[in-house]
């Protein structure tokens, strides 16, 4: 680990030098806009490089002659003043000549923004939920949906361990879609603002709580694709990934059913009786995904920043009652969001009783998940 | 005092010690408050820049955690946007409109006092935040909702401290339009003011339209807090993103606000340096003027993602793409002024070399956000923080610092060290670009903004940005030694300070009598 922070340093002090040639030469060193892999980002990279060059050709002209009159027209090699201050043809010549490199920008860059725009006769429909912090998807007339959040340790957030090769780009469940095929988001958001964007798609759109945004893309080449959220959400805005995974048709045609078996299997359990063993151990998994970003793995959350903790805390060992409320509706205008929308009533029931009887919590209260479906 | 002799002594007296700086009303007084002020602000949000770039300094979270860090992201805007660089504006403005148009003092010297003892308690108010519970906002300096709502304590304060401040910029602005509307010296008609006075007169003017629709904006995220509005909420009716629509109207023309003045005080050093007449006056002040027009009508451009019709898009994606006209009318007008120009090169017109080409970058990475279909891909990654840093830093800050150089022998009555000057300049230029230059590149390859830890293959970038960042930072410790130098003593400047000044600030004596103008002077 040393030895890689060493070799990090020593690169980046040697950075500047070897900026020219340092596009090709590492990955790190990235210096353009990425392609990506389909046909939004491909001309979203052309107009990039199109407006990229025409600037570069305006800035050698001006930076040009602005250098060759600050070594040319010097006092210090006897430069004497000009007296000109105005030219009415320069000046209109210089004002229509960049409208008409303007207007051979808007003509290209108004089509792809026809192109990017138009989301009719999509083959698939996903409905994408922002909460802080994790995204939900929901594939319509599939009955497929599930929660995605990031699965990097915290032990390599805080440089306790090596960082892995998808460092803060990785979850539990990836988006995963069928290549060759136009697949319509449907953008959403529970609590906050946030913004769907992988790079590679060449596209991003604000989550909207209470509206629905939509985008669309067409992956050509099956992978994996890795993005982020792109609008401020809060405290874990930096580490709320998007990963998608193109597939041929087979492969994601199987992806389905599995998914879909899952879940039936999941929503069978919900009637049945729980141990306290089994809850608390679902529990842990449900709380260190959805609640310890904020109430923190040892249950003392972070009070400098408002976050309570549930350590000894009068809501998870009082009545199991305003437990449950707490969890199911949240708390208005706070980061408590309202986990009876996002959560199965095993996850619930699990979360709730694992609360109550860890970090030296010792109601030995357990709720099943009948008992949430009953109070939803 | 008490061996004056002449008859209108009696407006030299003043009270001393502290309760001068209190009660004064006197232009250059408060000019010299403001900029103290700015100065002060300057190190204090540079200081949260700092914590930023050590913590993004290597991927992890090492120092702060990632609520602090939003903190110090809202804060570091707040403070450099409105303690900082809008503040340093205004006392370029108090200290050079009065002299530049032949005028004793401001007009409204009561109120001008006034609206700079605003800001220290709209600032301390500000910087409290950072003590309260819920610690202090980090929705953003944008101040979205509905994630602004989830401030702790802070919130009311937040909100309060952005009226005053903005009560403060629109007395400042009103005093601004009613001087330079009302007392110019004979002959000295509209188009022959200093261009600063002119770049001053359309900010005033901006900041008089666009001020109270800030306030009107927080103020409903006030009520939307603690009296049962939905103005921003759907679940009651209303629309987060019609706060964007409203905090941008308000917001493109405050960016104008930081920069208008900058192109003044360029227009004024480029000329000096050049010794040649500044070129095509008539169309800076018209490309002035075309730039504040169209800043109205641009602003959801900041908004490209939240999903606007197609052709709310287009539109807005045009208006912005013809701000490059009047834009570049006014890069090339300076360029020309070199052209044949005989120059010489002191820190000012380092500075001011220095702002032309790194603006224009700045200017450059714009007009490539303008483009709708790629600002998507653009839209809240470290691509747009080059991008306004560009046009902050090396476009607001350093005409600030350009200003400072050329006119403080004219302020103190003593030249600044040449020498540290132009070292000031030098680490300056160099180390912002190993700041912010790497940025861009972090952004094209998919770094949002605002993050508090990155992915391994941000790093080396990171790391080069967060060395160029501390070491630009400490840079600025020299311009305090420099300026409180400069204050305190050094060689004697003439009244004219620099061979080719022109204009009626050059005039008087260096320092100035403590009203410039007390009989108008004749402008032919």
């Amino acid at each position: 680990m040393l030895v890689s922070k060493v070799k990090r340093w020593l690169t980046a002090l040697a950075g500047t030098a070897l900026l020219a040639n340092a596009g090709g030469a590492a990955a790190e060193w990235k210096l353009n806009l990425r392609q990506g892999v389909t046909s939004i980002s491909q001309e979203a990279y052309d107009l990039h490089m199109l407006i990229l060059w025409i600037c570069v050709a305006i800035g050698v002209v001006v930076f040009g002659a602005m250098f060759i009159s600050i070594i040319k027209h010097r006092k210090s090699k006897g430069a004497k003043p000009a007296t000109f201050h105005e030219s009415t043809s320069v000046e209109i010549v210089w004002t229509v000549v960049p409208f008409l490199i303007l207007i051979g920008m808007a003509i290209p860059a108004t089509k792809a923004l026809i192109a990017i725009e138009d989301t009719s006769n999509s083959d698939l429909s996903i409905k994408v939920t922002g909460y802080q912090w994790k995204w939900g998807y929901d594939y319509l007339g599939e009955g497929v949906s599930f929660i995605s959040t990031l699965t990097t340790p915290k032990e390599q957030i805080l440089n306790q361990q090596d960082k892995g090769e998808n460092y803060l780009l990785e979850v539990d469940n990836p988006v995963v879609v069928p290549i060759n095929k136009k697949v319509r988001l449907l953008i959403t958001a529970n609590d906050v603002l946030h913004a769907w964007w992988v790079p590679d798609l060449g596209m991003k759109r604000d989550a909207i709580p209470g509206f629905v945004n939509e985008m669309w893309f067409n992956i050509e080449k099956e992978g994996t694709y890795r993005g982020q959220c792109a609008e401020l959400c809060g405290k874990d805005h930096g580490f709320m990934p998007i990963v998608v995974v193109a597939k041929n048709e087979a492969d994601y045609q199987q992806w389905l059913t599995d998914q879909k078996a899952a879940m039936d299997a999941d929503a069978a359990g919900a009637d049945r009786d729980w141990s306290m063993a089994e809850l608390m151990e679902r529990g842990e998994k449900a709380y260190n995904t959805n609640c310890a970003a904020c109430h923190q793995a040892n249950g003392e959350g972070l009070k400098a920043a408002g976050f309570p903790g549930l350590k000894g805390s009068p809501l998870a060992t009082g009545p199991m009652d305003a437990h449950l409320q707490m969890v199911m509706n949240g708390k208005p205008d706070t980061a408590m969001a309202a986990f009876g929308g996002q959560l199965n009533d095993i996850d619930i029931a699990a979360v709730v009783t694992y609360e109550r009887n860890s970090w030296g919590n010792d109601t030995g209260d357990l709720i099943q998940p009948s008992e949430v479906k009953a109070a939803r | 005092m008490s061996t004056a002799t002449t008859h209108d002594t009696h407006h030299e007296e003043h009270p001393r010690g502290l309760l001068r700086w209190v009660f004064t009303t006197n232009h250059k007084d408060i000019g010299t408050l403001y900029l103290i002020f700015a100065l002060a602000m300057f190190f204090v949000g540079g200081a949260m820049a700092m914590i930023i770039r050590a913590e993004l300094f290597q991927p992890g979270l090492q120092f702060v955690d990632p609520q602090f860090f939003n903190s110090m992201t809202t804060m570091h805007a707040l403070i450099m946007v409105f303690g900082a660089v809008m503040p340093g504006f205004v006392g370029l403005a108090n200290w050079l409109v009065p002299m530049m148009i032949g005028a004793p003092d401001m007009a409204l010297p009561r109120m001008n006092n006034w609206s700079f003892w605003i800001l220290p308690f709209a600032g301390i108010m500000l910087l409290g935040t950072l003590f309260m519970e819920g610690g202090a906002p980090a929705g953003g300096w944008t101040m979205y909702p509905p994630l602004i709502l989830q401030t702790g304590d802070a919130f009311p304060y937040l909100i309060f401290s952005v009226h005053l401040l903005g009560i403060s910029s629109i007395m400042g602005a009103i005093n601004i339009v009613v001087t330079i509307v009302n007392m110019r010296a004979p002959g000295m008609t509209m188009m022959k003011m200093p261009l600063f006075v002119w770049t001053w007169l359309i900010t005033a003017y901006l900041l008089i339209a666009v001020m109270p629709v800030f306030a009107g904006a927080v103020t409903m995220l006030l009520t939307d807090q603690y009296f049962g509005t939905s103005f921003f909420s759907a679940a009651g009716g209303g629309d987060p993103v019609m706060f964007q629509h409203i905090f941008w109207f308000f917001g493109h023309p405050e960016v104008y606000i930081m920069i208008l003045p900058a192109f003044g005080v360029v227009s004024q050093i480029i000329p000096t340096f050049a010794r040649k007449r500044l070129f095509g006056y008539s169309s800076m002040v018209y490309a002035t003027a075309s730039i504040a027009f169209l800043s109205f009508i641009v602003w959801a451009h900041h908004m490209f993602t939240v999903g606007m019709p197609l052709t709310g898009e287009l539109f807005f994606m045009y208006a912005t793409m013809l701000i490059a006209v009047p834009t570049g009318v006014k890069v090339f007008n300076w360029v020309s002024t070199m052209w044949k120009g005989s120059m010489t090169f002191e820190t000012p017109m380092l500075f001011a070399l220095a702002f032309v080409v790194l603006f224009t970058i700045g200017g450059f990475s714009g007009l490539m956000m303008a483009i709708t279909p790629v600002d998507f891909q653009y839209h809240d990654t470290y691509f747009i923080v080059a991008h306004f840093h560009y046009t902050l830093v090396t476009g607001s800050v350093f005409t600030l610092f350009a200003a400072a150089y050329y006119w403080l022998p004219k302020w103190t009555g003593n030249m600044y060290d040449e020498k540290l000057g132009k070292l000031h300049f030098w680490l300056s230029a160099i180390f912002v670009n190993v700041l912010f230059f790497p940025q861009h590149f972090l952004g094209l390859a998919g770094m949002p903004r605002r993050i508090p830890d990155y992915s391994t293959q941000f790093a080396e970038f990171n790391m080069m940005s967060s060395l160029g960042g501390f070491a630009f930072g400490l840079t600025q410790l020299l311009f305090v030694y420099i300026v409180i130098k400069t204050v305190r003593g050094g060689s004697k400047a003439t009244d004219k300070v620099w061979e080719g000044a022109e204009g009626l600030e050059w005039t008087l004596p260096s320092p100035p009598p403590y009203h410039s103008f007390t009989t108008a002077p004749e402008v032919k």
